[in-house]
């Protein structure tokens, strides 16, 4: 139990070995382990920014498809409308239309019975002088009675 | 007992008794061929036991440990390194939580000392006949297994923290800082200089003192009371049972003592170089 230089001996050795555990095994324990725990910390860094992503995603989603429902109704409610008023429209120019053609028709009917009206009137005059020609066997001056034929023309 | 002729007293004595070289008193040099010739062997002698089972567990600490650390990889570790990580990491926080300082020797001071002195604790749990007997046979001596149960061993280490602490004291404070922290406190007077040097110097010397004794003294009486216990062992099939539930019982306290040894160890070093670092208060 005396001292002596294994004092010295036990000195070096725990130089040597405190030195070698520096240089040569905490930095590289260290190491790794800080490696590892950031690698950890970053894992779970991402994991939580998935969980946002997907969550903003979710909102995203919901807010799209609302606002596409909303813009097809709005889409539908239009067509509905344009649909009423093409109808309006085609209901207005087919009466429109309608009117126009009644109106065309009458006309022509109006020039059909005036030109038959003075057809007949040439004709009837015709037929009168002739007539009278009979009676009177004789030949009616017709530019002598000019006048008194267009007024009875025109009395028939 | 190696043999019946021995007596009690010799049988403790032959446990307690270093393997010791140095210059016999004939002149020659050789091994001392008792604790008697050992002791007049002075200064310039080695404890080859304490000297060989310290660097051989200290090899083991560092072969291990080397081992993981070499592979050490950063993502899943296997067994081996987990267990390093987990001393490292056990180390670092006691570390950071009593050494405020940036200093990279510290933590790995720390651990080389936690490690190195739980196995030289360790070997306090081998029966203490097994390697003794075996080495008498082999034609050793003496052979003492336990190297924190030499004060050589305990105080060489205990010496080196001390030089530590002086030289970042000095690193830190300075030669003249340093000084003045010796003789202006407790008491800041100039006259007080001598009682002031009398009680720092005093609380600097009890730190190389009671980290080194307070270790042998442990582990010392802890080697003892395992020598007694086996000394029941030869004294009937009655004191061999109650030896053995004792030594039993006396090993599972031990594990905790041994353990609890190398953290003390450990963590007031940490405690005196960051007494070291500071430079104001205290």
């Amino acid at each position: 139990m005396n001292l002596n230089a294994t004092l010295l001996g036990q000195s070096i050795t725990f130089v040597i070995f405190v030195w070698f555990c520096m240089k040569y095994i905490w930095p590289m324990v260290g190491s790794a382990m800080r490696e590892r725990q950031e690698a950890i910390a970053a894992g779970l860094r991402a994991s939580e920014e998935a969980d946002q992503k997907l969550a903003s995603a979710a909102t995203n989603a919901e807010t799209e498809l609302a606002a596409a429902k909303a813009e097809a109704s709005s889409i539908i409610e239009q067509a509905r409308g344009r649909a009423n008023q093409m109808v309006e429209e085609a209901k207005d120019e087919a009466r429109q239309e309608g009117m126009r053609l009644l109106e065309a028709a009458r006309a022509e009917i109006d020039q059909e019975m005036n030109r038959a009206k003075e057809t007949l009137r040439g004709e009837v005059a015709t037929l009168v002088i002739a007539g009278a020609e009979r009676v009177i066997e004789d030949n009616i001056d017709a530019s002598k009675h000019e006048a008194m034929l267009t007024k009875l023309a025109a009395e028939l | 007992m190696s043999s019946g002729t021995k007596t009690t007293a010799d049988y403790i004595q032959h446990h307690l008794t270093n393997l010791t070289y140095g210059q016999l008193p004939d002149g020659s040099w050789g091994f001392a061929h008792s604790g008697a010739e050992a002791a007049q062997m002075g200064f310039w002698s080695v404890n080859v036991d304490s000297m060989v089972w310290s660097i051989v567990l200290g090899l083991v600490f560092a072969i291990v440990f080397r081992t993981a650390a070499a592979s050490a990889t950063a993502g899943v570790p296997g067994g081996l390194q987990n267990f390093v990580e987990m001393v490292v990491e056990f180390i670092d926080e006691t570390t950071q939580s009593i050494f405020h300082y940036k200093n990279d020797l510290i933590a790995p001071l720390a651990m080389t000392i936690f490690v190195w002195v739980f196995l030289m604790n360790l070997m306090d749990l081998v029966p203490v006949d097994w390697i003794p007997e075996l080495a008498v046979l082999m034609g050793i001596s003496h052979m003492k297994v336990v190297p924190s149960t030499d004060p050589n061993i305990t105080m060489a280490m205990a010496l080196s923290v001390f030089a530590l602490i002086i030289y970042y004291s000095i690193k830190r404070k300075g030669a003249i800082g340093f000084l003045k922290e010796l003789t202006l406190h407790p008491f800041p007077s100039i006259f007080a200089i001598p009682v002031n040097f009398l009680l720092e110097f005093v609380s600097l010397i009890a730190k190389p003192l009671s980290l080194g004794l307070r270790l042998f003294g442990n582990m010392y009486a802890g080697e003892m009371i395992f020598i007694l216990i086996a000394l029941m062992f030869g004294g009937g099939i009655g004191f061999f049972i109650f030896g053995g539930v004792l030594q039993w019982v006396w090993a599972v306290f031990h594990v905790l003592v041994i353990t609890l040894q190398a953290f003390i160890f450990a963590v007031l070093t940490i405690v005196y170089l960051a007494q070291a670092h500071d430079s104001e208060e205290h």
